[in-house]
């Protein structure tokens, strides 16, 4: 299993703030799967991390990961 | 030198006297920092007072730096406080970083913060970021020298463009928990202290996130990303080129608002649109139902696929504040340049402020 966290506004678009998937291989596929169940993720900037490294380009997701969406915030 | 020398002989930059900036001058000031520069164009307002505790009802309509200089004077008078009542453009980059030992961003729009980090790169900078969103907070020190010679990572290693259009993201801004911005302002002067006294370890290649729901903290360790340095200036010339306010607009801005009263008075007889996502509360059946409105709802995240049901329609759009139905009304004006297109200002919260649901 996988734990997927959701930070700041990206809330709004899923509605939870934290999700648990089943396996998947890697983060581009766990992008698709979280874009299908919460479609307003298309439009939203996030950048993603692995076990609390930021990662810049697709990597490998071993069971029992943790995985961070985390958005920009503006506010001030 | 001991911290305390060092603290009186450093020169610190704030840009934003606002939520984050009225903690950071509090404890800069009170720490003994010997010269803080400090820049906001706004006055204050009524609206400020929850979450801005420097300022106190009196000080309304005056300009914020000139009540951060006058009450920061009392606090500590060793200080030498300069103050700008002006936007903060490039020029005043490129003229004034060079004074100061950090940066501090405090400001409260992209436009600001992506104009203030490549300044930092370019002029090479420490630059102390903080940002909240309604229950979220982040802080990081970005392009700190570090003992190799390079410097860390900065803004647009973590997001090398300004979010687009389509974001939900303004949504949430209306509605900042007041202390959120006083926590996280506050974590920035500890980061510009540590970063002058050299004491303990910045949140270089960090990114510090804290939740006021919860209280957890999570912290995620940054690196480089290539795709961002092909979008930071090179150059002074290249910097000074770059429109800030273009590259960050929210691009809507010839979208036309109605408020609540206008809406009941004179636009009920439009298709009124709600394109929040389905788990957004409180619905508005009961209320579209009374008022006997033609209505439907049709989320933000696929409005571009069903455009076409609301062709040659005069809608008025409605979201939760008001923000994503501008965009919603941007899109559909460019679709079908016929219809009458409105936003409800301050959205669904608004309806809710006047009692109607």
């Amino acid at each position: 299993m996988i734990e997927v966290m959701f930070f700041g506004q990206l809330t709004d678009a899923t509605g939870v703030s934290s999700v648990i998937v089943e396996e998947v291989a890697n983060t581009d596929m766990l992008v698709q799967v979280m874009k299908q169940r919460y479609p307003a993720l298309e439009s939203s900037t996030y950048m993603i991390a692995v076990n609390n490294a930021m990662v810049t380009e697709n990597s490998i997701v071993i069971p029992g990961s943790k995985i961070a969406f985390m958005p920009p915030f503006s506010g001030g | 030198m001991a911290g305390q020398q060092k603290l009186s002989e450093a020169r610190v930059l704030v840009i934003g006297a606002g939520g984050l900036g009225c903690p950071i001058m509090q404890y800069l000031v009170a720490a003994g920092v010997g010269h803080i520069g400090i820049a906001d164009h706004d006055k204050v307002s009524l609206s400020n007072l929850h979450r801005q505790v420097v300022f106190g009802t009196e000080d309304i309509d005056l300009y914020k730096v000139d009540v951060v200089k006058s009450k920061m004077f009392s606090l500590n008078n060793d200080v030498n406080i300069r103050t700008w009542n002006e936007r903060w453009t490039q020029e005043h980059c490129m003229q004034h970083f060079p004074d100061y030992d950090v940066v501090v961003d405090a400001t409260d729009n992209f436009a600001s913060r992506y104009l203030i980090n490549d300044a930092c790169v370019l002029l090479g900078k420490p630059l102390v970021f903080g940002a909240v969103s309604q229950f979220d907070g982040q802080v990081a020190v970005f392009n700190q020298l570090q003992e190799d010679g390079s410097r860390s990572v900065n803004y647009r290693d973590l997001f090398p463009l300004p979010p687009s259009d389509g974001e939900v993201l303004n949504c949430s801004e209306g509605g900042v928990l007041g202390v959120l911005p006083g926590m996280i302002g506050t974590m920035q002067a500890t980061e510009v202290i540590k970063l002058i006294t050299g004491l303990g370890k910045t949140l270089s290649n960090r990114l510090w996130n804290y939740n006021a729901l919860t209280q957890e903290v999570f912290i995620m360790q940054l690196v480089s990303n290539p795709v961002s340095h092909q979008q930071i200036p090179s150059s002074e010339e290249q910097f000074m080129a770059t429109d800030y306010e273009w590259l960050c607009a929210i691009p809507q801005r010839g979208v036309t608002e109605i408020d609540v009263m206008d809406w009941q008075q004179n636009f009920l007889d439009h298709l009124f649109v709600d394109i929040r996502e389905p788990h957004e509360l409180p619905r508005l059946d009961a209320l579209c139902s009374s008022l006997g409105l033609e209505w439907m709802e049709l989320p933000l995240s696929s409005l571009e696929n069903k455009i076409s049901c609301l062709i040659g329609r005069n809608v008025v759009f409605v979201c939760q504040a008001g923000m994503r139905s501008l965009m919603a009304a941007d899109m559909l004006m460019k679709a079908s340049p016929d219809s009458a297109v409105f936003s409800l200002k301050g959205g669904v919260r608004m309806l809710a402020e006047k009692n109607l649901i």
